[in-house]
């Protein structure tokens, strides 16, 4: 299990925006009538979306008055995934994968590289620009390793070149594009150039 | 090896587009229709005759696990669930489904909701694969369109709907019960079988769980003939597999196979060989993370199907192979391992949720060159304390994987491991409190 932390700095207030309340419109069709609380998830997401890549517990609140459901209920959800965060991240917030297959592939290079070039440490927003970084558990892009998601995008086939690059690019807030970085197409199997390993981080 | 007319997933690396034009005329949605009103009982018996067995890690009968929904609908309607919550890792097969080539699983789908009398399907997808959803929602609607879906969908008289539902990044999910509480708004924590999903699932109505690369392939089952899928790869093992190969080859890929393919083949001829040789390999994960890992000594010769892996002591789970080479230090991969199930345990069961903690610290210990050999002995008694002791699979498959390590990689353990305790000096301490924890200043 993971441990969350309640940020300390809590906005006072919550509510959807008319946008939102659209979508949360058609969200809500998805679902048998009895069982609103379902749609407890895509609600998280957009409060999440809402407020700048955090949910504060306003928000929470609100979702459980919305929903009808106990407030308790809808912090237990918020806190139970990793997905939400309950603190503020940064503009670019970069998820590096470190299972097994990525470390096998040098992840553990493109930790230190975020520990040089953003914050010495997980969670922290960087100085310059506004990245923040964590170490996440496998992100199911094991044949693209080493990878990182960055937002919503996943960035393949990195080495310590092309990491620093995307990073630097994020520090001066112009990301470069998703994607393989060895020019690979998708999943598919490379022709071999050479055969020592010396392509990947 | 598998002939190319015998592929699934032609468009598995994206060379010819995804969308449902392009996918029509790699023969999608032919004929749906006609072999939807050949009725149930024979969508049923040609998946039986087919023997496909699920493609999520337990490798369940497909056939018989949709005999199990009840023939008449009753005072509760029924649901299908797509598993699409690909997070073990060493496995990305799910995900290329879904970007590529998802109308084989809408059409999947509608069949198979059709044979389990469902009228709703939700596919749950994992959070972080939020682009292959968007995707996947894109194909979806090309699909309403075209009347494939939606009311009389494919002209088949039979009204079917299709939901994404996001996870939001708990391995737990892909645990069909947990995934069940995930979709009705409650934190992911597996429920007690029996009784199971088929007559109890999802809102208490019967629910059968599919992964997505059971259901994409079974419309082409039944355009070719159960006979035709039965006779590829061996006896109760058949079939084609999408198999994932990462970890230390030269050219990591997704590949579709045959099942019963030797494993040497798979890694010399797809992925361009082990980094460093064939002789350069220390030990293969057959199956994704939460099965045993095999070494080099087995991996001459295995062959990659169900019975051939369980006889070996391993799995083929997901078919997500990592490979190891001997650059790398395995205790340290293991560890990160354990240190994945620490971190994914639901915290439901009392065995795993401190059993995974406890195997992650002392193989931490032992990658640090702190334990103990009484260590080693400890850490294989938490083992077999967790496995069979927990609600879900989560317990074997965290336990497993260290038990493999300790029956290969014993002696490798041990030359890590010192006869004296780090800490000497007995600690008034209360009994559950980790002594390595503690500062190391009584060392």
């Amino acid at each position: 299990m993971s441990i969350k932390k309640i940020h300390d700095n809590q906005p006072k207030e919550f509510k959807f925006s008319d946008e939102n309340l659209k979508k949360i419109e058609q969200i809500l069709k998805r679902y048998p009538e009895k069982n609103k609380k379902s749609a407890v998830m895509p609600l998280l997401y957009l409060a999440q979306r809402q407020n700048d890549n955090w949910i504060p517990l306003a928000a929470m609140k609100y979702i459980a008055k919305f929903l009808a459901m106990p407030y308790i209920s809808v912090y237990e959800v918020a806190t139970f995934y990793t997905m939400y965060n309950l603190a503020p991240v940064g503009k670019h917030f970069i998820q590096v994968c470190t299972t097994t297959p990525c470390l096998l592939r040098g992840a553990d290079k493109i930790v230190k590289l975020c520990k040089e070039n953003i914050s010495p440490k997980e969670n922290e927003i960087s100085k310059k620009g506004s990245c923040s970084w964590m170490e996440v558990e496998c992100l199911g892009a094991c044949v693209s390793a080493p990878m990182v998601q960055i937002n919503d995008d996943y960035y393949e086939d990195l080495d310590e070149k092309s990491t620093k690059e995307i990073l630097i690019s994020l520090i001066n807030d112009k990301p470069l594009k998703p994607g393989s970085y060895r020019g690979r197409k998708n999943t598919s199997p490379e022709k071999i150039s050479i055969s020592n390993g010396e392509k990947h981080a | 090896m598998l002939k190319k007319e015998n592929k699934i997933f032609k468009n598995l690396y994206n060379e010819f587009g995804w969308e449902i034009e392009n996918s029509i005329k790699r023969d999608d949605w032919k004929d749906t229709k006609d072999l939807i009103s050949k009725g149930r009982e024979w969508i049923i018996n040609e998946v039986k005759t087919s023997e496909l067995r699920g493609r999520g890690g337990a490798g369940f009968s497909t056939g018989l696990k949709w005999s199990f929904a009840p023939k008449e609908v009753g005072s509760r309607p029924h649901y299908l669930v797509i598993n699409a919550d690909e997070s073990e890792p060493g496995t990305c097969k799910d995900r290329d489904i879904l970007r590529f080539e998802p109308q084989k699983l809408i059409e999947g789908c509608l069949i198979a909701g059709y044979t389990v009398n469902a009228h709703v399907c939700y596919i749950y997808i994992r959070g972080e694969y939020l682009n292959e959803g968007k995707r996947l929602q894109e194909a979806i609607d090309q699909a309403y369109n075209k009347n494939f879906l939606g009311k009389n969908a494919c002209g088949s008289g039979w009204d079917f709907d299709i939901h994404i539902h996001y996870g939001a990044g708990a391995y737990i999910c892909g645990e069909e019960t947990a995934l069940l509480e995930s979709i009705e708004g409650n934190k992911g924590q597996p429920r007690l079988k029996p009784p199971f999903p088929a007559l109890v699932g999802l809102y208490g109505c019967p629910t059968i769980v599919n992964n997505v690369e059971t259901v994409a392939v079974v419309p082409t089952i039944l355009r070719r003939g159960g006979k035709w899928f039965a006779s590829i790869g061996r006896p109760k093992n058949t079939g084609t597999k999408i198999f994932c190969i990462s970890g230390n080859v030269n050219a990591p890929c997704n590949v579709e196979e045959e099942m019963g393919i030797p494993l040497k083949d798979l890694i010399e001829k797809h992925a361009g060989g082990v980094v460093g040789g064939w002789d350069n390999l220390q030990a293969v994960i057959p199956g994704g993370s939460s099965m045993p890992l095999l070494p080099k000594k087995v991996c001459d010769t295995i062959t990659m199907d169900f019975d051939t892996l369980i006889e070996n002591k391993s799995g083929l789970g997901t078919a997500g192979i990592v490979v190891i080479n001997k650059d790398q230090d395995i205790v340290e991969c293991m560890a990160r391992i354990a240190r994945f199930y620490k971190h994914e345990s639901c915290g439901q069961c009392t065995p795993c949720r401190e059993g995974s903690g406890w195997m992650w610290r002392i193989l931490d210990r032992v990658v640090k060159r702190k334990a103990t050999f009484s260590d080693i002995d400890l850490l294989s008694d938490v083992t077999k304390q967790i496995e069979g002791h927990t609600i879900c699979a989560f317990g074997e498959g965290s336990a497993w994987p260290v038990q493999g390590l300790l029956r290969h990689f014993r002696k490798e353990v041990e030359s890590r491991c010192r006869e004296e305790p780090l800490i000497k000096k007995k600690l008034n301490n209360p009994y559950l409190v980790d002594q390595h924890l503690l500062e190391n200043k009584n060392a």
